[in-house]
């Protein structure tokens, strides 16, 4: 579904991606760990076209199409959906008119008639439940005044009404408690297929235990260092990231 | 330059046949008013309240005016559907400076008239007097008192409340150039209430200049509700002077909406001259092309207690211009003032200019006053959210600059010229500037 | 009751002397009154000057009197009689020119008085001061120490023979003598003020210091002040004015132009306690001051921040042309009115480079019948692209007598600019008041406090010196003057 090949990438003139590779299949969750500054939000910014990244090398393929040559909507259209580190507010534009707007876009990319008023209600109220997200809030401008949780909450619920394949969830479980972390996590999971894949990024094994991984990468340094089962994500949890740094010394990865 | 020179002059040779197209009690303000003229001429930049406009130039053409009273043919129902659905409300057109009643008739009953100010004037010289021209103006007021031969007067008696919103259409008609000199009256009597809908189209694609002088009162517990919206085109010109005058707990609500327009010019004077008094005053300019639109508030603290809230805002696009300046007043001895004050300013063009001038001048300690203004962009980071979920960045922007513009429609309060307003301003937003959609004139375009 | 006593606070305040209120008995040298062009050549033959600068005066002299006293500003400034004054005063006396002489005794004591020891080993540690009185430079302090670093810093006087190609390159470049009615005037007959260069590189070691003090009877104080900073060099520098409590009004027409060159920083700090007249509005100075600097280079970065807590009628803005990309420009201002004072100031910041900032953040506390203005203008020209503006301005009102307001200007032309206002007027808290009340804190001292507090953001700007100064004379200004 996703190929990244050998990608490099900058922000304001600093080269933070030397060389990622990374293969996603359908069905999957990977897990991305990696020590602050990594790259691991970089790396998911480049994915999902975010303007201020540049791209300096490499190449990224989704479901066979060249992913970089895309705007970001586009990316949208094509299945990508990216959960927000930390969701921007936009006041004055309705949740409600900003979704009818996003699927709009998409149907009309794929050559489908807009959406009618009910049957996007009705949807609005189906895909609300599954996050347990207030029907207020999708009156209110988007993520205007929405606390912490609400606004992972509300990300979850605009992938529930977006169906993307390929989902990226970028520290979703910061700064939500354990309850507001289980209701996210399990509305995430009652969206899953086998037609579907995942890439969580995280620094805590507590996000892991929900949504659990297939595959955990370790990114540092701009490079996916190690690869493993979720075994890997455990000792991470237990030791830190030091070993990684002096077994990838060692092996004169860095 | 010295445009009021040839409007000195044209009233010099045309006075007997200005007279006779009016009425005695309108014409006995025409001295004066020369005299003021003549010692002052029309405001230049060196005042303060028109640093950014050339009011000399707007005046420089040489329009004609209707003096004879030459009937203008048009029908206007045909000409114009502006209709806002589920508001029940009662339709005026005016002529340039002719009310023409839909059924041809002046309302004018002991607790209502709404008509001509040519009728009103010759059927009740008595509120005539106590209401017409009692504020000190400048050269532009001066030159509208000169030249008015009509205009549009609502009068509410006291205690009346109305059930029906007010429409009243301003349609601009002319196969040559021309000026129109319309005088506007509204009195809402003690604790009677009224709500209005005013609406500026042209049906011209002549330039044509409007100057409209609207004295309006709201007396002790009075409420009104005025709502004034603008979709004219490029070759139009509109000079507005306003002067408000608040009484003891009254409470007013305006509105004004700029959504197409050549060059505009509003000069607002608001008074807050009685104790409790309180006024929520908006507007919003959304502009493109070459349009200006500039407007200069004067919100004045007469009076303990009193409250005034006013927010502007404008979204400028093309080469156009937006000016803001809003002074509140609190004078001496008007303790326990409040007052807000904000202007906001979307530039989302290179070549878009936004000037604000948000002003405090406070000799009273009680008060709370807050201004607040703001020039600025679209947030990049906002239209980067709404692509990731698929919305292409020229409806992102347009959603983004909807959403600026609608807090101050957000404030009217009829639910159903909000949401019909809801819809005028997405037009707007989806059409660009040039065309309100609505008029024969854009909607054969 | 509660208002009762609190008047007798105004009126214990408004009673209060003016501490720096005394005179100065020395043998003064003072030209006759009156201005044509013979006075002002006979200041230049005074002073020594060269020929340019005689020219540049007489240009400016000649402009001037085409242009009219300014009528703008919320300040009631009468028709000034430029005739009734005398535009140059040397306290050193007829005899007594020497520059290398000792100063006259009287005089060192007078700067002692006001806390400003001319004695190099008496002076605050790390301040260097340059003391004028009237229109001449009495002493320069640590000149020779900050010579070795390459740092001028003398009178203009001195600067204008010393350094004649220094003066000449910057001298009316960012105040041009067309500027403004004062300016012109100011251009014309400018006795003495300060001059500073740092060279490259250099970081100033001290904080320079410049006092200036009127004491001659019917003359006016023209000082100019010029300051350059070349790359990458770095200054902070303060001045702090006094004068004789007078019947007459006293002129006060400054200039202080800097330049600030690429990677270069300025701080540049006033104290400004002029007298402010009576507490029935009589006498006082009149300051009419034109303040610029010129942000030239790319990342050069300037900060204005003022304590204006005397006058009787202020009439400045002091203002950052921010030419260079990605320059810095700050202004912060308190300021305080009492009895009858009238304060119109602010300043002016021109975005003409790219990704320029500007933060303003301005005070204004009135009491009494004084009216107190901020009037800014914040401007970003077409090529200003992501220039970025910040303003607060905030009014407290201490008496039901006395006008606060705020004049912002905002023109934008550049559509990637961001300029953000906001202002609020209120009046001294009276919960806040009550509050330290029943802590026991008495009403004067509570005014005190909270004042201090309010104006904590600009005070904290100041050198740790001044700012002790600046807090105490907030208090003094302003104790139990609650209405």
């Amino acid at each position: 579904m996703l190929e990244v090949r050998n990608l490099y990438a900058s922000v304001e003139g600093k080269e933070i991606l030397r060389g990622v590779d990374l293969t996603v299949k359908a069905g999957e969750v990977h897990a991305l760990m990696g020590p602050n500054g990594s790259g691991k939000s970089t790396l998911s910014n480049v994915l999902v076209g975010n303007p201020l990244y540049t791209v300096t090398g490499g190449e990224v393929f989704f479901n066979g199409k060249d992913l970089l040559a895309m705007p970001a909507e586009d990316r949208s259209h094509e299945g990508l959906f990216m959960s927000f580190q930390t969701p921007v507010e936009i006041p004055g534009v309705s949740m409600n008119n900003f979704m009818r707007a996003a699927i709009n876009a998409k149907r009309k990319y794929l050559g489908q008639p807009p959406i009618n008023g009910a049957d996007f209600l009705k949807m609005v109220k189906e895909k609300r439940a599954l996050v347990e997200l207030d029907a207020g809030l999708t009156r209110r401008g988007v993520n205007e005044g929405f606390s912490g949780g609400e606004k992972k909450r509300n990300e979850i619920f605009q992938m529930a009404m977006l169906e993307p394949t390929l989902t990226i969830l970028d520290e979703t479980d910061s700064g939500l408690d354990v309850d507001a972390l289980r209701i996210v996590a399990d509305g995430f999971n009652k969206l899953r297929t086998p037609q579907t894949a995942a890439i969580c990024i995280t620094h805590y094994q507590r996000m892991l235990d929900y949504i659990k991984p297939d595959i955990v990468h370790v990114m540092m340094n701009g490079r996916i260092v190690k690869t493993g089962g979720p075994d890997l994500a455990y000792r991470i949890e237990e030791e830190g990231f030091d070993w990684l740094k002096e077994e990838t010394l060692r092996e004169n990865k860095i | 330059m010295n445009s009021e020179r040839q409007y000195i002059e044209l009233y010099g040779q045309t006075k007997q046949f200005i007279d006779n197209g009016s009425h005695a009690l309108i014409n006995a303000h025409r001295q004066q008013a020369l005299e003021q003229l003549e010692a002052q001429g029309l405001p230049t930049s060196k005042n303060e309240r028109y640093k950014y406009i050339d009011v000399a130039e707007a005046f420089a053409p040489d329009y004609g005016l209707n003096l004879r009273r030459m009937k203008m043919e048009a029908d206007p129902g045909a000409a114009y559907r502006c209709s806002v659905p589920n508001l029940d409300s009662v339709l005026y057109y005016v002529f340039n400076d002719k009310v023409v009643a839909k059924d041809g008739n002046t309302l004018d009953t002991d607790r209502l008239f709404v008509g001509s100010l040519v009728d009103f004037a010759a059927n009740r010289p008595e509120e005539f007097n106590k209401y017409y021209n009692k504020f000190v103006g400048d050269g532009l007021v001066a030159l509208n008192t000169l030249l008015a031969q009509d205009g549009v007067v609502v009068w509410i008696g006291d205690g009346y409340k109305c059930e029906k919103t007010i429409q009243i259409l301003n349609l601009t008609l002319g196969n040559v150039a021309m000026m129109t000199n319309r005088r506007v009256l509204i009195v809402v009597g003690k604790g009677a209430e009224a709500s209005l809908l005013v609406c500026d189209h042209s049906l011209t694609k002549e330039s044509h200049l409007v100057s409209e002088v609207a004295e309006i009162v709201v007396a002790e517990d009075a409420v009104l509700h005025l709502c004034s919206i603008e979709e004219t085109g490029e070759t139009n010109k509109m000079f507005r002077s306003t002067n408000i005058v608040q009484h003891c707990r009254s409470k007013l609500s305006y509105t004004d909406v700029t959504l197409n327009n050549g060059l505009t010019r509003h000069t607002l004077d608001l008074h807050l001259a009685g104790e409790k008094a309180e006024a929520c005053v908006s507007g919003l300019v959304v502009g493109g092309g070459t349009q200006h639109a500039d407007s200069d508030l004067l919100i004045s603290h007469e009076a303990c207690c009193c409250k005034s809230d006013v927010l502007y805002k404008s979204v400028l696009d093309g080469s156009s211009t937006g000016a803001f300046a809003g002074k509140v007043y609190v004078a001496p001895g008007a303790q326990k003032s409040e007052s807000q004050e904000t202007n906001s300013n979307l530039c989302v063009s290179p070549n878009a200019h936004a000037y604000t001038r948000p002003m405090l001048e406070i000799y009273a300690d009680d008060v709370k006053c807050n201004h607040g203004s703001t020039v600025g962009r679209l947030d990049e980071s906002a239209l980067f959210y709404m692509a990731q979920r698929g919305v292409d960045p020229t409806e992102g922007r347009r959603l983004l600059q909807q959403a600026f513009a609608c807090e101050v429609i957000e404030r009217i309060e009829l639910p159903s010229l909000r949401t019909r307003l809801h819809q005028m301003i997405e037009e707007r937003f989806r059409r660009g500037s040039g065309a309100c959609g609505d008029c024969v004139l854009c909607a054969s375009k | 009751m509660q208002k009762k006593e609190e008047n007798s606070f105004i009126r214990k305040v408004a009673d209060k002397d003016y501490e720096y209120g005394f005179t100065t008995d020395v043998e003064t040298e003072i030209i006759e009154k009156g201005l044509n062009e013979d006075v002002v050549r006979l200041i230049s033959e005074k002073k020594g000057e060269p020929e340019w600068l005689l020219d540049f005066r007489l240009k400016s002299f000649r402009h001037w009197l085409t242009m009219e006293q300014p009528k703008w500003g919320h300040v009631d400034l009468p028709t000034i009689d430029y005739q009734a004054i005398s535009y140059y005063a040397d306290p050193r006396g007829r005899n007594n020119k020497n520059e290398n002489r000792e100063i006259d005794p009287e005089l060192e004591k007078t700067f002692d008085k006001l806390g400003i020891p001319l004695q190099e080993r008496m002076a605050l540690s790390g301040v260097a001061v340059d003391a004028v009185m009237d229109s001449v430079s009495v002493k320069t302090t640590f000149k020779e120490k900050l010579a070795e670093k390459g740092i001028i810093f003398c009178s203009i006087s001195e600067a204008v023979k010393q350094y004649p190609d220094l003066v000449k390159q910057y001298l009316g470049t960012v105040v041009p003598y067309r500027d403004n009615f004062f300016a012109a005037l100011n251009s014309a007959v400018f006795s003495d003020g300060s001059f500073v260069y740092i060279p490259k590189g250099v970081r100033c070691p001290m904080e320079l210091s410049t006092y200036f003090r009127i004491n001659a009877v019917n003359t006016g104080q023209f000082e100019r002040t010029l300051i350059v900073c070349d790359e990458g060099a770095y200054v902070s520098y303060l001045e702090g004015c006094t004068a004789p409590m007078r019947d007459e009004n006293q002129l006060h027409a400054a200039i202080v132009e800097i330049v600030v060159e690429k990677d270069a920083e300025v701080k540049y700090s006033t104290v400004q306690n002029w007298y402010p007249g009576d507490k029935n509005g009589n006498g006082g100075v009149y300051n009419l001051v034109t303040k610029r600097g010129l942000l030239r280079g790319e990342n050069s970065k300037l900060s204005w921040t003022q304590v204006e807590t005397g006058s009787a009628i202020t009439w400045k803005y002091p203002s950052c042309i921010l030419r260079g990309d990605n320059a810095v420009a700050e202004f912060y201002s308190v300021a305080v009115t009492n009895n009858y004072q009238e304060a119109d100031t602010g300043t002016k910041m021109i975005h003409i480079g790219r990704n320029t900032r500007s933060t303003i953040v301005s005070k204004g506390i009135s009491a009494g019948h004084s009216q107190n203005s901020y009037r800014g203008l914040v401007k970003a020209g077409r090529n200003a692209s992501g220039a970025r503006n910040y303003s607060s301005c905030d009014s407290l009102l201490l008496s039901d007598t006395c006008g606060a307001h705020t004049f912002p200007y905002i023109d934008v032309k550049n559509n990637t600019a961001i300029v953000e206002h906001e202002a609020t007027t209120s009046k001294i808290s009276e919960e806040q008041l009550f509050y330290c009340n029943q802590r026991g804190i008495p009403p004067e001292e509570a005014v005190g406090l909270i004042v201090n507090g309010y104006a904590k953001d600009v005070i904290n700007k100041l050198p740790m010196e001044f700012a002790v100064e600046a807090q105490k004379l907030l208090s003094v200004s302003l104790e139990g003057s609650v209405g």
